[in-house]
């Protein structure tokens, strides 16, 4: 029987694989983008277990407008990682490090 | 759930907005570059035509769509200096983005979908809405920080800022999540009637909603910018053009004051004993980290990144007491920080020429030999922020120290003024530098022919001084937004 706790907890992880690739990764900058959107899924999940929970259907609503703006998201950070490339040859995280202190 | 016209005509402000800036990408499709003026113009008239529609709309509170859109004073104060501070930043950066060929039509249709998503998020009813403005506002921020294509520094803080701001939109949606769960509502009314103790929602699992509280907090603080997550703002300020920074810096602090008061207030208000401690612990933090960090800057607008931080540990003191007299301190703080920094701003924008930035401290040395009035502007606006009587900023940090005592913080109200001293140090360095250095180039100062500019930064830069004598009427406005005898 899978039940919400399942569902909650697979949120959890996916949640915080996507911090954790945020965080460790130091080489690429399209990993960092995937996490990111790994992030917003793992949300989405949360949200779908508790709308189906509780029988409610806003949750689910919102869980289309997340989708939305996930897409819009992955558009602007994949442009700008474009400008990035142009003008630094490269999308290594350790080596996008000109501003500091 | 039922649709009904008549909600639209409470959203008459987010309607003008929106249609002008959809009617202004459209028309600059049509402007030769030499025209490109008619775009400044018709941006800063859709500003003030939306601020017109703001201050006549009536002062009941009312909702729409289901209560997903509130109108209210809170909501009318802050879209007021929102709409107001994003027209002065046109003004200043005309000649700037003029002189970087990055005078388009971009600029100002992202700076205006920026200003709506502000303007929705400060009217939020609903946890959808409160999402929706975030990442409408934040979206065309991002683009804002990037919009200088060949610079390699804006591309990597466009990056960083980016992936910062996703992730704090990542954690305050899976606190939301949470909320949602433990709630059963989106709704930010009946999230606060409900208040963790569910009619349908998991009545057991009080847990779930301190645990959905957490990562909000933590989202509104990477929003606001306190530390410790503050790590995307010294880097987006520095590396953005300065016309950006300028917005980044002012109008966008009074929306995340709108935001936090929406989530924490009108939806978690039942919980205010537990965020009040967590937002304590963000604004020692920020007040400490913030000040101690500017010291060491040489680069001006990194150092005021720095100091940005410092004051939203101050702004989080009025909030922490969590009544509406803090609230109205807070807000009055928002207010007060927004109108300083975009006084600060100005004069770095009208000091920079083709490929001159004047970003670094020592751009500034000797100023009042070369041009004594906006050396005077400049002295205003780092005595203000440094919070020196009788300039505003002493009234704002009076108040929310106030609160913050009331509130029964008195260590961490110690702990902000021997920041505020230490504060104090790299305001007056600036003055001193401009004042009592000798000038690398002694020539008078060649002013901009752009007149608009001059004038708006002469009388943002007095404001302070007449806003520090004449406080009265502004504070007064913050009390009845949030229901206070004015």
């Amino acid at each position: 029987m899978i039940t919400l706790a399942h569902f909650i907890v697979l949120g959890a992880v996916l949640f915080c694989i996507a911090v954790a690739g945020v965080f460790i990764n130091r080489k690429n900058l399209i990993v960092l983008l995937m996490a990111i959107e790994l992030m917003l899924l793992a949300v989405n999940i949360n949200f779908v277990a508790f709308s189906r929970y509780l029988g409610d259907a806003a949750g689910q609503v919102f869980v289309f407008f997340i989708l939305t703006v996930a897409a819009a998201e992955s558009a602007i950070g994949l442009a700008i990682l474009v400008t990035l490339f142009r003008n630094r040859a490269t999308i290594n995280v350790g080596e996008i490090d000109e501003l500091k202190g | 759930m039922n649709f009904n016209l008549h909600d639209l005509a409470l959203l008459a402000p987010e309607d003008f907005l929106l249609g002008a800036a959809c009617a202004i990408l459209f028309i600059d499709l049509f402007l030769k570059q030499t025209q490109r003026a008619v775009t400044h113009w018709l941006a800063i008239a859709a500003l003030l035509g939306t601020l017109a529609i703001v201050l006549c709309a009536p002062g009941q509170v009312q909702t729409a769509f289901n209560g997903a859109y509130i109108h209210d004073t809170v909501a009318t104060v802050l879209k007021t200096f929102i709409l107001g501070l994003v027209a002065v930043v046109f003004v200043f950066s005309r000649r700037y983005l003029d002189e970087r060929k990055l005078f388009i039509g971009e600029f100002y249709t992202l700076m205006l979908f920026s200003t709506l998503g502000m303007l929705l998020l400060v009217s939020a009813g609903n946890l959808v809405m409160v999402y929706l403005g975030l990442e409408l506002f934040a979206l065309s921020s991002y683009a804002l920080v990037a919009i200088h294509r060949d610079s390699g520094v804006a591309s990597e803080a466009a990056m960083k800022y980016f992936v910062l701001g996703a992730l704090a939109s990542g954690l305050l949606l899976y606190g939301l999540s949470m909320i949602y769960g433990a709630t059963g509502t989106l709704d930010l009314a009946q999230i606060r009637a409900v208040g963790g103790v569910g009619v349908n929602g998991l009545a057991q699992h009080p847990t779930l909603f301190a645990f959905g509280l957490v990562f909000v907090v933590v989202g509104i603080a990477f929003k606001f910018g306190a530390a410790p997550f503050h790590m995307w703002l010294p880097d987006v300020y520095e590396g953005s053009p300065t016309a950006v920074t300028t917005f980044i810096a002012t109008a966008p602090k009074l929306a995340a004051f709108g935001m936090a008061y929406r989530l924490l207030e009108s939806g978690l208000g039942t919980l205010a004993p537990h965020w009040s401690q967590m937002l304590a612990a963000l604004a020692a933090l920020s007040l400490v980290i913030g000040n101690l960090v500017a010291i060491a800057q040489t680069n001006i607008k990194r150092m005021l990144a720095y100091s940005t931080i410092s004051h939203m540990g101050f702004l989080l003191l009025g909030l922490l007491n969590a009544t509406p007299a803090g609230y109205a301190a807070a807000m009055f703080y928002a207010i007060c920080y927004a109108i300083m920094t975009a006084a600060a701003f100005g004069v770095i924008l009208l000091l920079a020429r083709a490929g001159f930035e004047a970003e670094m401290i020592d751009d500034f040395k000797g100023l009042n030999q070369r041009n004594p009035w906006y050396a005077f502007i400049m002295l205003l606006a780092m005595f203000s922020l440094a919070g020196v009587p009788p300039l505003f900023g002493f009234f704002a940090k009076l108040l929310v120290l106030k609160s913050a005592i009331d509130a029964g913080f008195l260590w961490l109200a110690i702990i902000a003024i021997v920041m505020a001293i230490v504060g104090c140090f790299y305001y007056l360095r600036v003055v001193k530098v401009m004042y009592f250095d000798k000038p690398a180039d002694t020539s008078a100062l060649e002013l901009p022919r752009d007149l608009p500019l001059r004038w708006v930064l002469s009388i943002n830069g007095l404001a302070l001084l007449v806003l520090g004598v004449l406080w009265g009427p502004l504070i007064g406005w913050c009390y009845r937004a949030f229901g206070l005898p004015g």
